[in-house]
């Protein structure tokens, strides 16, 4: 089975996240990391290979050139090889473009017969590109799958729906996508951290695959972004510390005087 | 005038509260016209009821050759009635479903997608979308340039309009292809209701953490009160103390009621991505360090196992 995990390289959540006078997200001078919902995606891409025979794991990003850290973290986590597709004309790429670049790069690798994302990216976080991809690829999606079993090429995942749980049927080839319900991600061993150094990473360019230039990229966009503008501090409320039922008078109390009740 | 298409977001016909705010939204930019796909005995009383909420026209698609398939079938429906109709804009809820099945009609159009819109105004008949980014602390005003605009938007973004539409029903045959029907659904067990009020709809929501150490009674019962629906943190979640449908934040809900309490939460950049845009927000925490109460406009330091049946407790008697 070959197996293509998708992996994004996002922003540190936990720092300050700004915007570029372009209106894009600031990439450059943040700290950044493989998106932790991508992790589930790896950690269930291993699982599979794990239990099937010949299986092999690529981990694919497109991304800027230190975007390869993501990618690197596969490879310890237990991926088998990387993809990286880094271009200049990338920047500022939409998620139809994204689609677009990931359906290409998955085409060249070839002979794929899973295709694994995480259920949303960490900073753009639309939750769409998985369903772009397989659109693009013609294939059938089974996507927020909280577990995976398979038979082969055999698909059943069940997925944790507003209305009700399902359960969700199909044949590989398919895009497959893994939410945070999924089982934690295993952490690099030494063993993995050193193995990885050893593991074939390819480096493709939009020529490469074939797309154009100018069907990518931040003034290709399918949607432009006319301003961004940072939320006002929310004014500091007010703080009562609880000393005999104190603190359910003031909650009653506020909740009154802004007749919730 | 533009027909603007609304996919109706539904349960077994009876239309949800998020497909009316989606008629009031399609008025700003054209006229309302609604695509219903479900069974066909329930389709005269969703046509009335879409017809009472401003859709000039209905289109109604039988879902015999779509229903147990995953979102690609929709999305060729779509494709179909936009190339016929020729919209001005496309609306869909932004769900789960409400998204891929977006994304999937993007490709097929060639158009621009903007997901998670809170408001969508109309500039001179072209929508501009607000978003709320970066775990609620930035906003963004977008567009699309390309195609005709596909643009998902949250429950919650306007408020549903009771001014009756033309309400033409157009019947649509659709045609499905077997390329559409390769991710089908085996087996559903259906979510049995709370009895309260919808998550993401709810006017109030009273969520726990972990604080609760595993005894929601204390949440449920202020919910209970005050006519609020039940949140919890992802830590309350993965302890399973509450169900996951229950959780608000990143990898949850995103909720944006008037009041929102948090109980026993410490207030993480996930739980905040979800809740951040609460018109009032209040927290009850042992830890006056507690990240949350960074964001509160009442913060209660105190053990909630105390504070919440005493408050609940004054309410009910309040209400008599
Ligand atoms: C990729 C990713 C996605 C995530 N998505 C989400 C998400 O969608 N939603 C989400 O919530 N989290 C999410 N998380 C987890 C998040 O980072 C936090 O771990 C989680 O929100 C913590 O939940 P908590 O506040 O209930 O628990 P804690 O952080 O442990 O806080 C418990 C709080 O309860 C207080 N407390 C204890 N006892 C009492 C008492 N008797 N009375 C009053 N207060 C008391 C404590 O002082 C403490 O502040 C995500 C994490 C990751 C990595
Ligand atoms: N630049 C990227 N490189 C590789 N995978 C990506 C990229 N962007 C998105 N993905 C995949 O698509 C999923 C959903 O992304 P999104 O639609 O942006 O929320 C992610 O979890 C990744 O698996």
């Amino acid at each position: 089975m070959n197996i293509v995990v998708c992996v994004k390289y996002v922003p540190d959540a936990t720092a300050e996240q700004k915007f570029e006078a372009d209106n894009t997200v600031d990439r450059v001078n943040v700290d950044g990391l493989l998106s932790e919902l991508d992790e589930y995606a790896v950690e269930q891409s291993l699982q599979l290979k794990e239990k099937t025979e010949g299986a092999e794991v690529t981990a694919l990003c497109i991304g800027p050139e230190k975007a390869a850290d993501a990618i690197r973290k596969a490879l310890q986590m237990g991926a088998d090889k990387g993809v990286h597709v880094s271009d200049e004309a990338i920047a500022g790429s939409d998620a139809a473009a994204t689609s677009k670049i990931l359906a290409e790069a998955v085409k060249k690798i070839g002979g794929v017969d899973l295709v694994v994302c995480g259920m949303a990216s960490t900073d753009g976080g639309m939750s769409v590109v998985p369903a772009m991809l397989a659109e693009r690829l013609g294939l059938p999606q089974v996507t927020f799958a909280s577990v995976i079993e398979n038979q082969g090429k055999e698909f059943r995942i069940r997925r944790d729906g507003d209305v009700a749980t399902e359960i969700i049927g199909a044949t590989a080839p398919l895009v497959l996508s893994v939410t945070d319900q999924s089982g934690e991600a295993r952490y690099p061993s030494f063993k993995g951290i050193m193995a990885a150094k050893k593991k074939p990473v390819e480096t493709w360019s939009l020529a490469d695959l074939g797309v154009d230039a100018g069907e990518v990229g931040l003034a290709n966009a399918w949607t432009a972004v006319e301003q961004t503008t940072a939320r006002p501090p929310r004014s500091a409320g007010e703080i009562v510390t609880d000393e005999g039922g104190s603190g359910a008078a003031a909650l009653v109390d506020f909740l009154a005087a802004k007749k919730f009740i | 005038m533009t027909e603007i298409l609304v996919l109706v977001d539904h349960v077994d016909g009876a239309v949800r509260k998020p497909a009316y705010e989606l008629l009031a939204i399609a008025k700003r930019l054209g006229s309302p016209a609604a695509v219903f796909i479900g069974a066909p005995d329930k389709a005269d009383a969703a046509v009335a009821a879409l017809t009472k909420f401003g859709a000039d026209k209905v289109y109604v698609v039988d879902d015999a050759p779509i229903k147990g398939y995953l979102v690609a079938p929709k999305a060729e429906v779509l494709q179909q009635i936009a190339a016929q109709a020729q919209p001005g804009a496309i609306l869909i809820t932004s769900s789960a479903e409400g998204k891929e099945i977006a994304g999937r009609l993007a490709i097929k159009l060639d158009s621009g997608l903007i997901t998670d819109a809170v408001d969508v105004q109309a500039d001179g008949g072209a929508p501009v979308t607000t978003q709320s980014v970066f775990a609620g602390n930035f906003t963004v005003n977008a567009k699309v340039t390309k195609g005709t605009p596909i643009i998902t938007v949250k429950p919650n973004a306007a408020a549903p309009e009771e001014a009756a539409g033309a309400g033409v029903r157009a019947d649509v045959a659709a045609t499905v292809s077997d390329s559409a029907r390769l991710a089908q659904i085996v087996a559903a067990q259906p979510r049995t209701s709370s009895g309260r009020p919808e998550l993401t709809e709810a006017a109030i929501v009273v969520s726990g953490g972990r604080g609760t150490g595993g005894n929601f009674d204390p949440v449920n019962a202020l919910a209970d009160a005050l006519g609020a629906a039940v949140g919890a943190s992802r830590a309350a979640v993965d302890s399973g103390w509450v169900p996951h449908t229950y959780q608000v934040g990143q990898t949850g809900k995103t909720v944006s009621p008037q009041l929102y309490i948090a109980a026993g939460i410490s207030g993480a950049i996930q739980h905040r991505a979800g809740m951040q845009t609460s018109k009032t927000i209040i927290a009850i925490n042992k830890d006056e360090e507690a990240p949350l109460f960074e964001l509160v406009d009442l913060g209660v330091v105190g053990d909630l196992h105390t504070v919440l049946p005493a408050a609940t407790e004054a309410i009910n008697q309040r209400k008599g």
